[in-house]
């Protein structure tokens, strides 16, 4: 897998996830990503970065274009120093949160790219990595 | 500060998002419609998101709220214009926003919330 | 590794011209250039050795992904593209470079004439370089020859299951043959598309020329239903035979709050009905 281009996007107050999005739709555009797939990964996106500006109280967001033979991907990694997720499988259950919202972040997030990385542990922060190809 | 119009025709209200909405802007809308149904009396809301190529969990659950806080409040709630790839995103991510009017456009929507409103 | 002597890169640079023909005329020679346009051909013998020598020249080093070989590199990728849409094979294609070997070492063979010794490790050097330049030949030609064939498969996927329209208002996707996950997934998104550009009300899915359908299918024909709620439009599943309803009970899966009928007439029954038409027999 060869990394094409990268960057970063800090993700510190409100107004930044709405600049991830924007960012994340240029990139996977540059991709040349089918507009059904574009749709799931900004909102995926979306999802991602409220998290890491809400429960991991900001933080930034790694994005990279990658080369795997044919296919071509964007890979986005949600980086925060946060208190991290104590209960993982709590946490990738439908329906559960800890924020008052729906629950439906972590897993819908999941459900919407092709690969999913989650990384936590209780006061070390966390990552999450995810891809779409086109 | 940064807010959603709302427009007022005869016993609507009705609103279209176009803009890429941050969370504080879509908790906004909502004071500000449920404010505006309270003063206007208004028997129905009309919710355009044509403009939107994204709705994500947040603002799914504010057209849910919008459209079960205007029930109580004896006003009826169509959403009109999902895109497709909006509509698959959102059955994907788990959103099937249960309990909220649907209409294709603007002109279906309108008359759907007549017949709804009128016929009660 | 020793790299490439200054003899040879100015040999190179001398003996362009007779290179370019020699090269030429092996190609022709080796039927590599069938079908090809010989100006062409001429054109592109030229420009090759040029951005070589001039990439040489500048101390372009042995390895050639460094940015010095970007000239080279996207020659070759646009060389071999436009081959592979001419349908050329992937032997015919590499040939391009490795018949230049013949003509080089003969060149370097003249240059190092009283140095024996260096000509071994300059044709050694020199071998080693088009080889890599020929496989990445070969890589852009697969690539852009799987380009083509995903392409043909998108386009088969759409127009084996076409969206029809049955009446203002009413448009019908009849599904036939197995369905797969990917072919599922096309199909349903050209039908959400077409709801957008019509403008229909109510969409119908007959399913009754579908032999089997497995819980990954039954769940993305569920998903499509609600999709389609969410714009706004009606959604109507046809000819579901005994068996598939027996599949969908079996698996557990919830059908509440989707409209189902025996056959594509009564669920255009169905439509006109909730359209407000009525349709007489004219006595």
């Amino acid at each position: 897998m060869t990394v094409r281009s990268s960057g970063t996007q800090p993700i510190r107050i409100e107004q930044d996830v709405v600049l991830a999005r924007q960012t994340a739709r240029k990139l996977a555009q540059e991709c040349g990503m089918r507009l059904i797939d574009l749709t799931k990964l900004v909102t995926a996106v979306s999802e991602l970065a409220r998290n890491t500006m809400v429960y991991g109280g900001g933080g930034d967001m790694d994005w990279q274009i990658v080369e795997d033979g044919l296919r071509v991907g964007l890979r986005l990694t949600f980086r925060d120093e946060g208190p991290g997720i104590p209960d993982l499988k709590l946490a990738m259950t439908d329906g559960w949160t800890s924020g008052g919202g729906l629950g439906l972040g972590l897993t819908g997030a999941k459900r919407l790219v092709d690969d999913f990385e989650l990384d936590t542990s209780p006061g070390a922060g966390t990552r999450v990595t995810i891809c779409k190809w086109t | 500060m940064e807010r959603i119009p709302i427009l007022q025709m005869g016993d609507f209200l009705l609103v279209t998002i176009q803009v890429d909405m941050h969370d504080q802007l879509a908790l906004t809308l909502q004071d500000d419609l449920s404010e505006r149904i309270s003063r206007t009396s208004a028997r129905g809301v009309l919710i355009d998101i044509s403009a939107l190529d994204m709705v994500d969990s947040f603002i799914g659950r504010m057209i849910g709220m919008i459209s079960g806080l205007s029930r109580i409040m004896d006003a009826e709630t169509v959403l009109v214009g999902m895109q497709p790839a909006v509509a698959i995103t959102l059955v994907e991510l788990g959103m099937t926003l249960p309990g909220v009017s649907t209409a294709l456009n603007v002109e279906r929507g309108m008359k759907l919330l007549r017949e709804r409103a009128y016929s009660q | 590794m020793a790299a490439l002597q200054q003899i040879t890169v100015d040999a190179l640079k001398r003996s362009e011209s007779q290179l370019a023909v020699q090269w030429h005329a092996d190609l022709e020679a080796s039927g590599a250039t069938r079908n090809l346009k010989p100006e062409e051909i001429r054109q592109q013998v030229a420009d090759f050795l040029r951005l070589l020598t001039s990439t040489l020249e500048k101390g372009g080093s042995a390895n050639i992904t460094t940015t010095e070989w970007d000239d080279v590199r996207h020659f070759l990728e646009k060389l071999s593209s436009q081959r592979a849409l001419a349908g050329q094979d992937s032997q015919q294609t590499a040939s391009f470079i490795f018949a230049l070997k013949g003509p080089l070492f003969t060149q370097l063979q003249n240059a190092f004439a009283d140095q024996p010794l260096l000509i071994a490790e300059q044709v050694l050097q020199m071998s080693e370089l088009l080889d890599g330049l020929g496989l990445h030949t070969i890589r852009t030609y697969q690539k852009s020859r799987e380009a083509v064939i995903k392409r043909q498969q998108e386009e088969l996927l759409e127009l084996s299951t076409p969206v029809v329209k049955l009446w203002d208002g009413v448009l019908a996707l009849p599904m036939i043959g197995t369905l797969d996950s990917q072919r599922t997934q096309v199909v349903m998104e050209s039908l959400l598309q077409r709801i957008v550009d019509t403008g229909a009300e109510i969409a119908i899915i007959d399913i009754t020329g579908v032999p089997t359908v497995d819980t990954l299918v039954a769940q993305h024909l569920l998903k499509t239903v609600t999709a389609i709620r969410l714009m706004g439009a009606d959604c109507i599943i046809s000819g579901v035979r005994p068996q598939i309803a027996q599949t969908i009970v079996h698996l557990g899966l919830d059908l509440q709050g989707v409209v189902t009928k025996a056959n594509l007439a009564d669920a255009l029954a169905l439509a006109l009905r909730r359209l407000g038409v009525t349709l007489t027999k004219a006595v």
